[in-house]
């Protein structure tokens, strides 16, 4: 199936991508199917200036149960931080 | 007739659409004087892939002057296919409208070709489905096949992102026959969209021919997505050079 649903949200921050370093203003989430990866669905997630064209991208598209993983790491990782990472 | 060799000429051409803008296209041309019947091959959702590049040189080894035009060259004639997939994703995909000009132009620069004898399939995968079905009841073509496209039938949900709409009701506009290639398995096309499909091709009396396959889901043509269901693509492929074969051919 297509899921075409979307969930997108504004973040600061930067990411590297084929120009190298850049600034990157929104994110988009989405579970459908990859370009590259070898699933019939992944969790894609697209950093993004969208007010630089549609290179400014930094794509990554993880099997669902990395995209979990993944989700657990950043929370441990925030939460270890403590204060640091209000 | 393909050479016995599959020889082929594959490279990127430019057209231009039916509003003016340049497109570039991916064409594959048999080898040899022909004259070859010409195949409209519409990518999918991801974008003009590699994957759907490889299925329009299948159609040059097969005898048929194929080309794939980038239904997301206004994003940039040189931005990445899968940067312009995902900035069109989020634009809500392309306009019919924006789309059926594209369309028209790349059928009249198939029947453009010198080794053109005229006629011209449509055929398209996933999203893409739907669009050879916009295609076919758009445009004069002489044969369509749609690859179970979502959203030819069924009713799309309120708040969706992409901004399509169902195209049943169009079945009697449709030009030339339909082969339709689904997984039952499949929920976008389910089928009992793919029924009602089928139930508008008989009230409309066009010709059609329909194969689903028992144990195959979407996009069971991918060969490298774990969707891939060997014995349903060969058959589908099959059916589809049959098909062509049947309304493709003539000097």
């Amino acid at each position: 199936m297509c899921s075409y649903l979307t969930v997108p949200t504004d973040i600061a921050g930067s990411a590297k991508g084929a120009q190298g370093w850049f600034s990157v203003t929104s994110a988009q989430v989405y579970f459908d199917h990859p370009f590259h990866a070898p699933f019939d669905h992944t969790l894609n997630i697209d950093f993004a200036d969208p007010s630089r064209g549609p290179g400014a991208r930094v794509a990554v598209e993880l099997s669902a149960e990395s995209a979990r993983r993944l989700v657990e790491s950043i929370t441990e990782a925030l939460a270890a931080a403590g204060a640091a990472a209000t | 007739m393909p050479a016995p060799e599959e020889a082929l000429c594959a490279e990127n051409v430019m057209f231009t659409g039916t509003d003016g803008a340049q497109i570039n296209a991916y064409q594959a041309l048999p080898g040899g004087d022909g004259p070859f019947g010409g195949v409209l091959v519409i990518h999918h959702l991801p974008g003009w892939d590699p994957g759907t590049k490889e299925i329009t040189r299948r159609f040059a080894a097969n005898g048929y002057n194929a080309i794939c035009p980038n239904l997301y060259a206004r994003q940039g004639l040189d931005v990445d296919p899968d940067d312009a997939a995902a900035a069109a994703r989020e634009a809500g995909g392309i306009p019919d409208e924006q789309f059926v000009g594209d369309a028209d132009a790349a059928i009249r620069a198939l029947r453009a070709l010198p080794t053109s004898n005229g006629k011209v399939g449509v055929i398209g995968y996933c999203s893409g489905g739907r669009h050879s079905f916009l295609t076919a009841v758009s445009l004069p073509v002489d044969a369509a096949v749609d690859c179970y496209g979502a959203f030819v039938t069924g009713t799309v949900p309120e708040g969706f992102p992409l901004k399509v709409t169902a195209l049943v009701d169009r079945t009697p506009q449709l030009h030339g026959p339909l082969l339709g290639l689904f997984g039952n398995e499949d929920r976008f096309p389910s089928p009992e969209q793919v029924d009602e499909l089928e139930a508008a091709l008989k009230a409309a009396g066009k010709t059609y021919e329909f194969h689903r396959y028992d144990g195959a889901g979407h996009a069971f043509f991918a060969v490298d997505r774990p969707a891939y269901r060997p014995e349903a693509a060969v058959d589908g492929w099959r059916h589809i050079f049959e098909w062509y074969g049947r309304y493709l051919a003539g000097d």
